[in-house]
């Protein structure tokens, strides 16, 4: 994971007071009021050449680049600029049907009768030319999305290759994944991803599927369909056969026809809690396979003995990654009332020396906001938290003037009735919140109906092990925070979701165990 | 007719809630009838409140359930397995009597039905380590996934087998360390009460697990609707609730446990070893959590 530009102040660990290192600085500075950086960093733009736009993209279903059935297209556009990248085919429920009718046959043929060797070679080449793509795939990415390039390149990028490498592995190891059982594919998997991380949200679904033996229609979210359709070509290049991978880009209306597909045999979503709701209400009833990856308000906890400028780092990690857009971010602090000032402290420092700007400049910390509604959604909350009466902190920094950006926010003063203490913001938005004792911390954390991610910052080891434990949350981060990996089981607890995507537990998703 | 030489005591079948055997709050009862359609007893048609009292007890029960050291849970249930061969004749007469079967076929079913709680019981102290994982991530972190119990666990038990059937889905999430509310066979509800008269004089704590009797048409959708339950095994549920009790579990996003495709409530062997015994069905009633920590000096 990337660490965010460090320059804050140095601290006394023991005492916790901030020692000023800035005396002869000019109180332009920033460092705790808010003031702007006083000297402006050159540009370092990524090139945009490595990445060849086309005018248009067309589904891709049977291995070949299709138009939508009725014709109809949509713009894609770069948030940080909100200029149209391409036009997108628009899928329509007619798409969804070939998109499946074109899965079953390559499960039927090609893919079914594969052996799990065979299968691992086409993961592995897909994981080689991920990696040598790269940079290609990070530029496109951040154009599309709007998240930074230092992100896009060193996390989102290398951890998708990744993942087809993990379960390139597993494809022909199936039966010493699952001891005394035979795991056989389901069949063709309905899978839906989000805006946020759209290459890695593709790896983490396409890539166990297609391990344990599944074809699969995949739907990228609509504001970011480019790196997936660009996936649609390493497909190609890989020769994987025509069929075993669709990309059908479109509505969420769209998305609920492969849902409720009748011959899907297996859906996958990964998305805000409401839409898993009505996704888990599209497969009632029937027989098919669900998994869901859903929203969250994850508490990332401050105890007193915890190291401030580590956890400040954590924070900060927890809550501005990728503008704060991820389901397990860590949106709730808790902090423990005897540190509460220093660490608040701590952290408006830290937030000065945040750079806000073009995803495409390497020293991007928060780039734009994904989209238009996104944004609005953000700015709701954030004057819902200040009209019911917490008390918000902003750096003053400088906005791009065109794009959807927010400034990194911090709210005082939050109770856990507000709507921001309450609502996934999906933005960079850290609500304050305190505590006394480690049972009002694990009260607090778990007073949601969320139950995604978790962080604890204590450098006491029974403690974090007490606190793991008490935590209804799928993922604790101790002393860290947002650490992805493939060999990583993640998903949630309660309204967060249920299944496992990651090690060998994002396997037992996609297959069905039978007897020897 | 001649008067015999001594009157049965007959048995008042009673709803099993937080260690108690209370009977319904709404006082109302139904005939619960023998294979032959002679009436046996009245068992309690218990209400949506008795339902929701059962869940207020299995969530007060939980955390120390599933708080227990995993060999002490193991031990709990084998301990049902001690107390059920005690009462061995009177399951194999209820069974005989419900289920309308043979003796020798009765006895093989109760016989079976201890077996399998001493098979259960013995994954308690196993099951994190067969479905748990260290994992070796690309960074200098210690990184491990535990399964921990999901917590509250409505369980619509098998209609037809009263208690071989009860047993091979109950055994599951109770081993897993979750706290059960039962909805029994609604036609065959004795042997579950008789199951519950074992639990409460077992080591099983009040409240770890509830039995009611009643109409599954009145209490499934309560239960699906409840938002304290976290997950539903639905094997049990009338085909002709399933699709609205799916709908309805998916408002709090309940993890739902499904017969496997194909697989009949009614023609189920459940003596068949392979077929219900299996760790994917305590680990329907479990989560994973993985925990992150720095490794430095």
């Amino acid at each position: 994971m990337p660490r965010m530009a460090t320059r804050t102040p140095s601290a006394d660990a023991r005492t916790g007071e901030i020692v000023r290192t800035n005396d002869a600085a000019p109180s332009s500075w920033g460092l705790g009021d808010g003031a702007a950086i006083p000297w402006e960093y050159a540009p370092a733009p990524e090139s945009r050449d490595v990445v060849t736009l086309k005018e248009r993209y067309g589904l891709f279903i049977g291995g070949r680049d299709v138009a939508a059935s009725d014709g109809q297209t949509f713009a894609t556009i770069n948030p940080a600029t909100e200029e149209p990248l391409a036009l997108v085919a628009r899928g329509t429920p007619a798409d969804m049907d070939r998109g499946v009718r074109a899965a079953r046959k390559a499960f039927r043929r090609s893919w079914g009768s594969l052996s799990g060797r065979e299968r691992a070679k086409y993961l592995f080449r897909i994981a080689r030319i991920l990696q040598e793509r790269s940079r290609e795939f990070a530029v496109l990415e951040s154009m599309d999305s709007g998240k930074p390039i230092k992100e896009s390149r060193d996390v989102d990028v290398p951890l998708a290759a990744a993942h087809f490498w993990y379960y390139a592995g597993w494809a022909d190891k199936l039966e010493y994944a699952f001891p005394g059982r035979v795991a056989r594919p389901l069949g063709v998997a309905a899978q839906i991803i989000p805006w946020n991380f759209p290459l890695l949200m593709l790896a983490w679904k396409i890539a166990p599927a297609l391990a344990a033996g599944n074809t699969v229609v995949l739907k990228p979210a609509s504001t970011t369909p480019l790196s997936a359709l660009l996936f649609a070509d390493v497909c190609r290049q890989a020769d994987l056969p025509p069929g075993v991978v669709n990309i059908i880009p479109g509505p969420g209306e769209v998305g609920m026809a492969l849902v409720t597909n009748p011959d899907v045999d297996k859906v996958a979503f990964t998305g805000s809690t409401d839409i898993g709701k009505r996704i888990a209400k599209g497969v009632a009833g029937s027989n098919k396979a669900l998994t869901l990856e859903l929203g969250g308000k994850a508490a990332n906890i401050v105890f007193d003995d915890a190291p401030l400028d580590q956890a400040v780092e954590g924070i900060v990690n927890g809550i501005y990654f990728n503008q704060g857009e991820v389901c397990c971010a860590g949106s709730r602090l808790l902090a423990q009332e005897s540190i509460v000032e220093p660490l608040i402290e701590k952290l408006k420092d830290r937030l000065a020396t945040i750079r806000v700007g073009d995803p495409l400049d390497k020293n991007t910390d928060v780039g734009a906001i994904n989209s238009r509604a996104q944004l609005e959604k953000i700015t709701e909350l954030v004057a819902a938290g200040q009209a019911e009466g917490a008390e918000m902190y902003q750096p003053a920094c400088d906005l791009p003037a065109r794009g959807y950006f927010f400034r990194p926010t911090l709210f005082t003063n939050v109770a856990q009735s507000h709507r921001i203490a309450r609502e996934e913001i999906f933005g960079p938005v850290l609500s304050v919140l305190t505590f006394r004792t480690p049972d009002e911390a694990v009260e607090k954390a778990n007073n949601t109906p969320y139950g995604l991610s978790a962080g604890i910052w204590t450098d006491k080891g029974s403690r974090i092990l007490h606190m793991v434990k008490k935590m209804k949350a799928g993922v604790v981060w101790a002393n860290t925070f947002n650490r992805f990996d493939p060999t990583s089981p993640f998903g949630g607890y309660k309204e967060s979701g249920f299944g496992r995507e990651g090690g060998m537990h994002g396997l037992h998703a996609y297959v069905r165990l039978e007897d020897r | 007719m001649a008067v015999a030489d001594r009157i049965d005591v007959r048995k008042t079948y009673k709803l099993y809630i937080g260690g108690a055997f209370p009977r319904s709050e709404s006082g109302r009862s139904y005939v619960v009838r023998a294979a032959d359609a002679s009436p046996i007893a009245n068992a309690c048609r218990a209400s949506r409140k008795d339902l929701r009292e059962a869940v207020r007890a299995a969530r007060k029960a939980a955390d120390g359930w599933a708080d227990r050291t995993a060999m002490n849970r193991g031990q709990v249930l084998y301990r049902v397995a001690e107390l059920m061969e005690g009462r061995r004749d009177q399951f194999v007469a209820e069974v005989a009597q419900a289920e309308g079967l043979r003796e020798a076929k009765s006895r093989e079913l109760v016989a079976r039905a201890i077996d399998r709680w001493v098979w259960y019981a013995g994954w308690a102290d196993k099951i994190s380590q067969v479905l748990g994982s260290a994992n070796p991530v690309a960074a200098p972190y210690f990184n491990f996934t535990i399964p921990e119990p999901t917590g509250v666990v409505g369980l619509v038990a098998p209609e037809q087998s009263s208690l071989l059937g009860l047993v091979s889905r109950l055994a599951p999430p109770l081993v897993a360390g979750n706290a059960v509310v039962v909805i029994a066979s609604e036609t065959r509800p004795l042997a579950a009460i008789t199951l519950t008269e074992v639990l409460a004089t077992s080591d099983v704590p009040g409240g770890v697990v509830n039995v009611l009797t009643g109409l599954k048409g009145e209490l499934v959708p309560v239960m699906a609707g409840h938002v304290d339950v976290d997950a539903i095994d639905v094997w049990g549920v009338p085909e002709a609730l399933r699709t609205d009790v799916e709908l309805t579990a998916a408002d709090n996003v309940k993890r739902l446990s499904r017969r496997p495709a194909g697989v009949s409530d009614a023609r189920f062997d459940w003596l068949d070893d392979r077929a219900t015994e299996r760790p994917e069905w305590i680990a329907a009633f479990l989560e994973m959590k993985t925990v992150w920590h720095p490794i430095g000096v």
